[in-house]
């Protein structure tokens, strides 16, 4: 029923942070995450940060988080 | 009426001293050439001998009609011009009608007029005739572009769904989804900064290279609104026969993957304008596809499916974890959704 | 990749062999239109062994509005000084009298929203509008739309309201059992509600009605493993609760958006489609926080309760009909021209079925599982 996607933070400010998919960036709300910060990847649900995810677990599923290596390492 | 200095106001539809003024200024100087100059009510052409006429024309609504990546203008020229291209024609020539918003800003005009020049340039086609009316009804950022275009499609070329035979290959010349989703990021959810820029291109050039090399190509289709699937299930349609895809050859980068991803879009029912979907012969395949490569867009090109021997008319599409399902025509534009 | 592309097939084999040693039908049910698109989209249902099936739930926020509070919607819509913001999910639902995409054709302000701050934002920025938030969905939504009523607060937004129509899953899943029309052998829970709510909402529903629980995510890859696990479970007369969403889901939730949830939103019994009234099935906006509440600014009636006629939506949702047995499906109710909110969703399941299965090419094919593809 809900549609959500990770992205990686790429700044934060205050309540607000810009999340990172693959090099779409939206401004997101992380009124729900209060302990994110930079470098924190994060499922986003309809603009806000609604979990912060584990990246080692994450990478096996998250085929953004794999394309995100590949494209810092590549 | 707006009097404003710099905009566009009724009187320059009105065929009087406005309307030279805006042609003079505005766009003999950047699409002028030698049948557009004689400024006659028709550009006249070159005979073409034995060979057939293509005529097309498209209309250009697109909002905003700035994005990244193109514009209007230059999606009025590509439009048509690979509008003429897929059916195997030479672009010979491109009519233009433009109607615009009283209080456009008559700069960004010129804006739209430089890139109707470059991509013509680009397409190495003429703007051969034209029209200006303008409107004092809906908002000033309202600009309408209809493009007519006629080409020249040499003896004994025929590329239609009907040729289409089991064991045929379909290849695209590149990356999906791109134009749709840039588009509908820049319309629906402008703060949204994405890294993807619409495709929009002229393919005449890359047809033309494709067709030199594999001269009996059997059909070509640009899937621009209702994206791969509506060009692979007219396919079928028309053709009669089953069409399969398979999903993990489909090009797709991952920037546009994710944004389609993020905003509920099946990416293979996006829009695309400067992509081909094209049909060959089985044994043609490899040669088409080293033909596609070797042009600056084809470069990411791939054989994405075939023919199947079902005669069924359906599309099929085989999905990269090894299943298969049946893909439908979008039903209108596709809308992002949170659920 | 690799990994994730041995994973299925090792899900599959396992799924296969259970599945082969059942000896039943067996039957589950999704309660999330995610994953409802997931499978089709990802041809999932034609990998799976023929006695299983994957049913789709009440799960759709669309698709579960009363029809009553879609007509709310439009009514408010047509208001001079209202902009409503909606999620592109509702644009398309038809109404008694057209839908808010119509409306907008007729010149109603309504704006596609990607969440409830953008709302909130676009208010800030027309203090001379009268700015309503549509808000639907399930839990993982209405924390966001109680965020968007503290900020606008906390800011003194006055011209920022919300037309609530949130839903609770639990309760649903657990009324659809109740009523007891549905032979089920487990339920394969939601992703991302599960986020917020945490995974031990689901232990009444495996202890009380010892039905196997496993919650997955939406690759298909987690929903093999998610079917894998349901059917050794169902084989093997066990019934579980197993988180295998670890990546995201915790056992007690995201206690922050519970936290704001609770502080706006109170439980309370609403009308879903399909599924009639349910005691604290929704979440109603709590007095304190009237000023925002768009019902009490407007002095909006509540919503009267009609379904098109003929219409299943209410049967495909509870899984006691297929799209199939809906005289409409596929015949008058297309996705151009849908006539309940299944067809309208992207993520309904009579949208799904017509789209992923062909039935609207191929009106003559009754294939027991639908039209999916078998060379």
């Amino acid at each position: 029923m809900c549609l959500a996607v990770p992205a990686q933070l790429v700044s934060c400010h205050g309540e607000e942070a810009v999340a990172d998919m693959h090099g779409n960036r939206v401004r997101v709300s992380t009124l729900m995450t209060p302990d994110v910060g930079p470098g924190d990847w994060v499922l986003v649900h309809a603009g806000f940060a609604i979990q912060r995810l584990d990246a080692e677990q994450a990478r096996a599923t998250f085929a953004v988080i794999r394309d995100a290596d590949a494209r810092e390492t590549g | 009426m707006n009097t404003r200095q710099g905009h566009v106001v009724l009187a320059h539809g009105g065929g009087g001293q406005m309307t030279d003024d805006l042609l003079r200024q505005a766009v003999l100087p950047r699409l002028g050439n030698a049948v557009l100059g004689e400024l006659l009510d028709s550009g006249i052409l070159p005979s073409v001998g034995q060979d057939k006429l293509a005529l097309t024309i498209d209309g250009y609504v697109v909002q905003p009609w700035r994005f990244p990546g193109g514009d209007i203008g230059r999606l009025a020229v590509c439009g048509t011009v690979n509008d003429l291209a897929v059916c195997g024609a030479v672009p010979m020539g491109l009519a233009l009608g433009l109607i615009i918003s009283e209080g456009f800003a008559v700069e960004e005009i010129e804006t739209i007029l430089d890139s109707i020049a470059r991509a013509a340039d680009e397409a190495g086609v003429k703007v051969v005739t034209g029209d200006t009316k303008v409107v004092n009804r809906g908002n000033d950022q309202d600009i309408f572009v209809s493009t007519a275009g006629v080409g020249r499609v040499a003896t004994g070329r025929r590329v239609s769904p009907d040729l289409v035979q089991p064991g045929d290959k379909i290849l695209i010349n590149g990356a999906i989804g791109e134009h749709g989703l840039t588009v509908m990021l820049a319309r629906e959810m402008p703060e949204v900064h994405s890294r993807l820029t619409s495709d929009v291109a002229p393919l005449n050039g890359l047809i033309e290279h494709l067709m030199h090399v594999v001269p009996d190509v059997v059909f070509m289709r640009d899937p621009t609104r209702a994206g791969l699937a509506g060009v692979a299930v007219d396919l079928a349609e028309r053709s009669g026969w089953r069409v399969t895809l398979e999903e993990s050859a489909i090009p797709v980068r991952p920037v546009a993957e994710h944004a389609a991803e993020m905003l509920g879009l099946d990416v293979l029912e996006v829009a695309n304008e400067g992509k081909v979907v094209i049909v060959v012969r089985p044994r043609e395949a490899e040669h088409a596809l080293t033909a596609l490569r070797g042009h600056p867009l084809g470069r990411d090109a791939a054989v994405i499916g075939e023919i199947a021997d079902v005669a069924d008319g359906m599309c099929e599409l085989r999905t990269s974890i090894g299943g298969r399902r049946v893909v439908q025509k979008p039903y209108g534009e596709q809308l992002p959704r949170i659920c | 990749m690799m990994g994730s592309g041995s994973d299925l097939c090792t899900s599959l084999s396992r799924l296969r062999v259970s599945a082969g040693s059942a000896g039943r039908e067996l039957v589950f049910m999704e309660v999330c239109g995610t994953h409802t698109t997931s499978a089709f989209r990802s041809g999932l249902h034609s990998l799976m062994p023929d006695n299983v099936t994957l049913l789709s739930g009440p799960g759709c926020p669309v698709c579960v509005t009363a029809q009553g509070d879609i007509d709310l919607l439009i009514e408010l819509a047509q208001q001079p000084q209202v902009t409503l913001c909606t999620y592109g999910d509702m644009l398309r639902v038809p109404g008694a009298r057209g839908s808010l995409e119509t409306a907008r054709g007729h010149g109603a302000s309504v704006r596609i929203v990607y969440g409830a701050m953008d709302a909130l934002a676009f208010a800030e920025q027309h203090p001379d509008r009268q700015v309503v938030l549509a808000s639907v969905g399930f839990e993982t939504t209405a924390p966001g739309a109680a965020a968007a009523i503290l900020t606008a607060q906390r800011r003194h937004v006055v011209n920022f309201t919300v037309l609530a129509s949130h839903k609770r899953v639990v309760p649903a899943m657990l009324a659809l059992l109740r009523a007891g029309e549905v032979r089920l052998d487990g339920f394969l829970c939601p992703g991302h509600v599960s986020v917020i709510i945490g995974s031990e909402v689901y232990r009444p529903i495996v202890e009380d009605h010892g039905l196997p629980c496993v919650v997955a995510g939406f690759e298909p890859v987690q929903m093999a493993a998610a079917l894998a696990e349901l059917t050794e479970q169902a084989c093997g007369r066990r019934a579980e609760l197993i988180n295998q969403y670890i990546e995201a889901v915790t056992s007690t939730g995201n206690r922050t958006a519970q936290l704001l949830l609770d502080e706006v939103f109170e439980p309370a019994e609403v009308r879903w489609r399909g599924l009639g009234t349910i005691p604290e099935s929704g979440l109603v906006i709590r007095n304190k926080y009237q000023a925002f509440d768009a019902q009490s600014r407007f002095n909006l009636a509540p919503a009267e309760d009609h379904e098109p006629r003929g219409c299943l939506c209410g049967q495909v949702i509870t899984g006691k009909a297929t799209p199939r047995d809906c005289k409409l499906f596929g015949t008058t109710c297309t996705p151009v021209h849908p006539i309940g909110p299944c067809m309208v969703s992207s993520e309904g399941t009579c949208q799904a079925w017509f789209k992923y299965r062909g039935a609207g090419t191929c009106p003559g094919r009754t294939a027991r599982r639908g039209q999916e593809v078998r060379a």
